[in-house]
């Protein structure tokens, strides 16, 4: 049980979509610890590249290989889409539910949940319909559900790009948490100012190509003339 | 205009006056086609929520001709089935012919593929729209099935009650294998079919009321016993 | 809690195909349910010999088909040659008479072709085909429709065109067609005068021999289907030629008219 899925060796994964290519080859390895974020401009393929790793896509070429086998890899990671999906079910129901799947007693999946949810600033809210949160509580909903089976890698996509500042401050803070105890973080933005706050490491994506990858002092220095275009805020072609 | 008038107080007194005769072929309309639509739903709900969620290659040819067998008209299938259950036939044995299980029989193949459409089709949208999490929430395929039924199950209670809708008015197949046997296969349909071939229009139509007033009081019991439409929820 | 009641529902309904030791099933045609005899009869029999006769009313060639395949214990049909066949295949142990009523031909009350004045029924039947009047017939292969074609054939005449309208329909829904269309049709006796719907029709032609209908029981063949009832089928035959019977047949009336005459001979 204490097997580590990480590292995960990227290996020339390659995706083609309707003849095209959209993503790669690209190469890279997950590891070590702390958050990784992937910048890049709408096309990039950034959503491509998480939902590839998580198993959500089918790869053409390449491999993607983990440091166990795939029972396990698949039960220790998680995903938040960038616009949640939720289920027509309450708060607490919701974020029980990966609970349930396990196996987990009802009672004891309700309380944890229960929880967790207050831990997201949700308590106010526990039995409502999922369906009549706002953008931000909806967010936080799934995160917080991501959270609960205490994965060893979360992959966001682009998880606050619908959000106010409140709400961002508040995710962010979650993630900062969850880093903290120890979950590998994979996540998305547009937001360089995000990136910045969060970032231990870069990674940046341009025509489904990986350009540069790097600490996170690659913002303030970027070696490739697209990055450093994409931090300056100007529009690539 | 007045006949209508009529069969509709007619049906009043009928039921006003608790015939007997009159709770009895009701009765057994309810107990048949309330027997057929369990049935089909036990096998028709799970099978949509199965084509949902499956892929493979002659899914689109499933789903074609499961839409088709919708339009089954019921007296053909009330041959087919008196020819299976005839005496001799392959399963005169049983002797099930003219009882209402035989009825029940044959309102199960009339109505499942009903149920099993109308639930496809619910589910196919519920399913699109929870695809990505339940694969990424590593959930099984029976655990998939599971969360669709029950988070479309107010869906799938319309895709039943649209079963038990036809079945109710259903006649051509039951008359065929129950044989409108007084006091014992006769149903408020076979009894309307009846009474208008005696030229009994009053009395027909006075069942025919009756036999509405029935399904919506079945439709309203569902309703309210599972708390729908109440504000705020869905 | 739904789940529950429902469950209860489909067991009562899977299970209650039971049928007792006493019940007999008997197929019968539409003239003869029609006629409202059946509902004298069968509490009488019941009492008398405690059988229950279960009553399905077809056309008669779906009652015999229904013999022929061992679905039904006994048959009560007229129409002679279709039941001489039937027992020439093996079908039936014997034919016995019970009853017969008569035909009539019902049309307009004002007899547009002059039905009445006719002095047999194959005249009449010529009367409509010259007038091309509208004609509604049984088409269903029954004993009325095969009396019908019988007569036509007598006359000589192929009854086509779009005055003859073969309906394919039981004696009742034939009856409301040509009120409907205000047509002729031939109808039994019985069936006309329990018809409830008679709008502008009348009796306009009866009374000829040649229009009287035969009722006949004829019990499954045992040798056959084993499991068909033949005691209790021989049990109901001979409460049907038994004096009981008789009197209960003969004085059934509607309007105060007699509808059938027994003519059952005795063991």
């Amino acid at each position: 049980m204490v097997a580590s899925i990480l590292p995960l060796q990227v290996d020339a994964l390659t995706l083609r979509r309707g003849g095209r290519s959209i993503l790669g080859p690209i190469s890279w390895v997950l590891a070590g610890a702390g958050i990784t974020v992937v910048l890049g401009p709408n096309g990039s393929g950034k959503t491509s590249f998480l939902r590839a790793m998580h198993g959500l896509e089918r790869i053409n070429q390449g491999d993607l290989r983990w440091a166990a086998p795939m029972d396990i890899v698949r039960a220790k990671q998680s995903f938040v889409f960038q616009t949640p999906i939720l289920m027509r079910r309450s708060v607490v129901e919701c974020i029980a539910y990966p609970l349930l799947l396990d196996g987990v007693p009802r009672a004891q999946a309700h309380m944890q949940a229960s929880d967790a949810a207050i831990g997201v600033g949700l308590g106010a809210v526990l039995n409502q319909p999922a369906q009549v949160l706002s953008g931000g509580e909806k967010q936080k909903l799934a995160l917080a559900r991501a959270l609960i089976r205490a994965p060893e890698v979360l992959f966001l996509d682009e998880p606050c790009a619908n959000l106010d500042g409140r709400s961002t401050r508040d995710i962010e803070t979650i993630l900062a948490d969850a880093r903290d105890a120890g979950t590998r973080i994979v996540m998305s933005t547009h937001n360089l100012g995000q990136a910045r706050r969060l970032a231990d490491d870069v990674l940046f994506l341009y025509n489904g190509q990986l350009v540069e990858a790097g600490p996170s002092l690659i913002l303030e220095t970027p070696t490739s003339p697209e990055l450093a275009a994409h931090v300056n805020g100007d529009l690539l072609p | 205009m007045n006949e209508l008038w009529q069969g509709l107080a007619h049906a009043a007194r009928l039921i006003w006056d608790f015939d007997p005769g009159l709770w009895e072929i009701a009765g057994l309309s309810l107990q048949v086609s309330l027997g057929a639509t369990f049935v089909a739903s036990l096998i028709g709900l799970p099978l949509g929520a199965w084509l949902a969620v499956n892929r493979f290659r002659a899914r689109r040819v499933v789903i074609a001709i499961l839409n088709a067998l919708m339009g089954l008209p019921p007296v053909v299938v009330g041959l087919f089935v008196y020819v299976l259950l005839s005496r001799s036939g392959p399963f005169g044995v049983l002797g099930l012919l003219f009882t209402p299980t035989a009825m029940v029989i044959a309102q199960v193949i009339i109505i499942t593929p009903i149920v099993a459409s109308i639930a496809h089709q619910a589910l196919r949208d519920l399913w699109a729209d929870y695809h990505d999490l339940l694969i990424s929430l590593n959930a099984s395929r029976g655990q998939r099935i599971k969360a669709l039924l029950w988070d479309g199950r107010r869906a799938l209670m319309a895709a039943s009650l649209a079963g038990f809708g036809r079945a109710i008015g259903e006649v051509g197949a039951i008359m065929i294998v129950g044989g409108n046997i007084d006091h014992v296969t006769r149903v408020l349909t076979t009894a309307i079919a009846l009474e208008t071939g005696k030229g009994q229009f009053g009395l027909a139509l006075a069942l025919g009321f009756v036999l509405i007033a029935l399904a919506i009081a079945v439709n309203l019991c569902v309703h309210f016993l599972s708390r729908t439409e109440r504000s705020g929820r869905w | 809690m739904i789940l529950k009641s429902l469950t209860f529902v489909a067991g009562i309904a899977l299970f209650a195909g039971g049928a007792s030791a006493e019940d007999l099933k008997l197929a019968v045609t539409t003239s003869f349910a029609n006629s409202g005899l059946a509902e004298v009869l069968l509490p009488q029999i019941e009492k008398d010999t405690g059988i229950t006769v279960q009553l399905l009313v077809v056309g008669t060639g779906q009652a015999l088909a229904l013999g022929a395949a061992g679905d039904v214990d006994a048959v009560l049909v007229h129409s002679r040659a279709a039941e001489d066949a039937w027992l020439a295949e093996g079908n039936g142990t014997h034919r016995r008479e019970i009853m017969y009523n008569d035909f009539v031909i019902v049309g307009p009350a004002n007899d547009p072709a002059g039905v009445g004045k006719a002095a047999l029924a194959t005249e009449a039947f010529k009367a409509i085909a010259t007038a091309e009047a509208p004609f509604v017939s049984r088409g269903d292969d029954s004993g009325t429709h095969k009396m019908e074609l019988a007569l036509w054939k007598q006359v000589g005449i192929e009854p086509v065109g779009e005055w003859y309208r073969a309906v394919g329909q039981g004696m009742g829904a034939a009856l409301n067609t040509a009120a409907g269309m205000n047509a002729y049709i031939l109808a039994d006796r019985a069936s006309w005068l329990n018809f409830g719907n008679k709008a502008d029709l009348a009796i306009d032609f009866q009374g000829d021999t040649a229009l009287f209908n035969q009722y006949a029981l004829l019990p499954v063949n045992p040798a056959k289907y084993p499991h068909v009832k033949a005691e209790l089928v021989q049990t109901l035959e001979n409460w049907l030629v038994s004096d009981t019977a008789k009197g209960l047949i003969e004085g059934y009336k509607i309007a105060d008219q007699q509808l059938f005459v027994f003519n059952a001979k005795s063991n």
